[in-house]
């Protein structure tokens, strides 16, 4: 298990192979489908959000107010990253993002971003609600939640000990890849 | 004090944050059958912690608590207006309490009013039968798994899949290798083949409904499952698309008639966070007992 302490530099994300388990200590900003939409579509960054050096999750948590008007996360798990294939490239060049977390794996666009910009993607598990918002220690702050509702919104996070799997690297290595060509052989001589 | 409106709250939890136990058997299943020391391993073990946090949090497994499907098989003469005014408060209420998120946007503006109602959310299933039993199951469906979901239409030229039981299976395998990972794997498939459009991927739902264990009282289907079952898992997407032994936990086929000039087979594909209750209801609706 390697631990990613923040700020998540350069030369530690490109340190990552596929296949490493990483825990994240530091912040992540929250960003799923709405977030992504406007980014590309030329929208600025509201204050206080900065993604350089930052990571992004593609998450949209369960979130209760405490009665002093705090925030707490109640359920947190990743959402399904290829809806932003679209954007993602784009975001982590134009924004310097160092990481991405979501699940289920992004495309050949995405992939070659990490590895011109040093970014990687880190895998969290999917429906894991409960472990991750366990890791979620603190909500700093929220942007944009007027506009764009509560699980679209963009949700500020410290994180600890937040448990993910590098399934795409800097270096042109792709899980996802590996393992739909892998598949797709094996389906063929079975079908 | 409403008692309806109570027992639909709770039954809104439970499935929320519980897994049925023939899931959860299931779940446990796989991972002692995983290679120790991998990816998929380390993954089964978070999905084992993440069931029995969520279970003695009262929070939700998943924070996408899905679509919101009610089956609901009622006496001749029941009240439907009154039951769907009051299902509709219990949503909104376990949506408050944070059983559910905020999980339904108005499909045109965008709008998340926070309510979890509007236009087919929740959906609710009548069925009437002639007992005196009042039993209502719940599904709550998320979004990733769903996407994943698909319809084909047979003959099937690129898959060479024909109108028959083969082609079914061609294209059944197809649409597994095509969720590789993003449904939130190992999944469980609900099929239907045959039916129009919209019958096929309800009936393809309806499967969800049975037991993950039990078997196929058609033998020809019953084949049928276990062989893509076994198939499947031959493939190596594994829990998550890491790679791995397990890549579905069950797959649940039904049948129902098509037009001549229609062969749909519709496949539903159910997360590892198969969130699915029922209770039956006693004459004053209170719940007097749990379906799963």
């Amino acid at each position: 298990m390697k631990v990613l302490q923040a700020p998540f530099t350069e030369e530690m994300m490109r340190s990552l192979r596929v296949g490493d388990e990483v825990a994240i200590n530091g912040i992540v900003f929250t960003g799923r489908d709405a977030v992504h939409k406007y980014l590309h579509e030329g929208g600025a960054l509201p204050p206080g959000v900065n993604l350089r050096d930052g990571i992004i999750y593609h998450c949209g948590p369960v979130v209760m107010q405490e009665p002093d008007g705090g925030w707490k996360v109640t359920a947190a798990g990743p959402t399904t990253s290829i809806r932003e294939e679209p954007y993602q490239g784009q975001i982590i060049r134009d924004f310097g993002v160092r990481g991405v977390i979501g699940k289920g794996g992004m495309g050949e666009r995405t992939l070659d971003a990490c590895g011109k910009y040093g970014c990687v993607y880190l895998h969290a598990i999917g429906g894991a609600a409960q472990v991750l918002a366990e890791c979620v220690k603190r909500v700093r702050n929220v942007y944009m939640k007027e506009e764009f509702g509560s699980p679209e919104a963009i949700w500020e996070l410290e994180v600890e000990n937040f448990p993910a799997v590098v399934t795409m690297d800097s270096h042109g290595g792709s899980l996802h890849r590996d393992v739909l060509r892998t598949s797709q052989e094996a389906l063929a001589s079975r079908v | 004090m409403n008692v309806l409106l109570d027992s639909l709250v709770e039954l809104i939890r439970r499935t929320s944050a519980e897994i049925p136990e023939d899931v959860q058997r299931a779940i446990m299943t796989s991972l002692e059958n995983e290679k120790k020391g991998t990816i998929a391993e380390s993954a089964l073990k978070i999905i084992e912690r993440n069931i029995e946090l969520a279970k003695r949090k009262s929070q939700p497994i998943c924070q996408d608590t899905g679509s919101i499907l009610f089956y609901v098989d009622c006496p001749v003469g029941f009240d439907q207006i009154t039951f769907t005014e009051t299902c509709r408060e219990a949503v909104k209420l376990a949506t408050k309490k944070g059983y559910l998120r905020q999980n339904s946007v108005d499909s045109i503006t965008g709008e998340n009013d926070g309510t979890n109602l509007g236009p087919g959310s929740p959906t609710i299933h009548f069925h009437q039968h002639r007992s005196d039993k009042l039993e209502v199951r719940l599904m709550l469906k998320g979004g990733g798994c769903e996407n994943v979901g698909a319809q084909y239409s047979l003959p099937a030229e690129k898959l060479k899949a024909n109108r028959d039981l083969d082609g079914c299976r061609k294209v059944i395998l197809d649409a597994v290798l095509q969720a590789q990972g993003k449904g939130c794997g190992p999944g469980i498939l609900g099929v239907c083949i045959g039916g129009d459009r919209a019958v096929g991927y309800e009936f393809s739902k309806l499967q969800f409904l049975r037991f993950l264990d039990d078997r196929n009282a058609d033998p020809r289907l019953d084949a049928l499952e276990q062989d893509i079952l076994k198939t499947a898992n031959e493939l190596g997407i594994g829990p998550m698309g890491f790679g791995g032994k397990t890549t579905l936990l069950g797959v649940k086929i039904g049948v129902a008639n098509r037009l001549p000039a229609s062969f749909f087979v519709s496949v539903s594909y159910m997360c590892w966070a198969f969130r699915r209750q029922g209770v039956e209801l006693d004459s004053g609706l209170a719940i007097a007992r749990w379906l799963y």
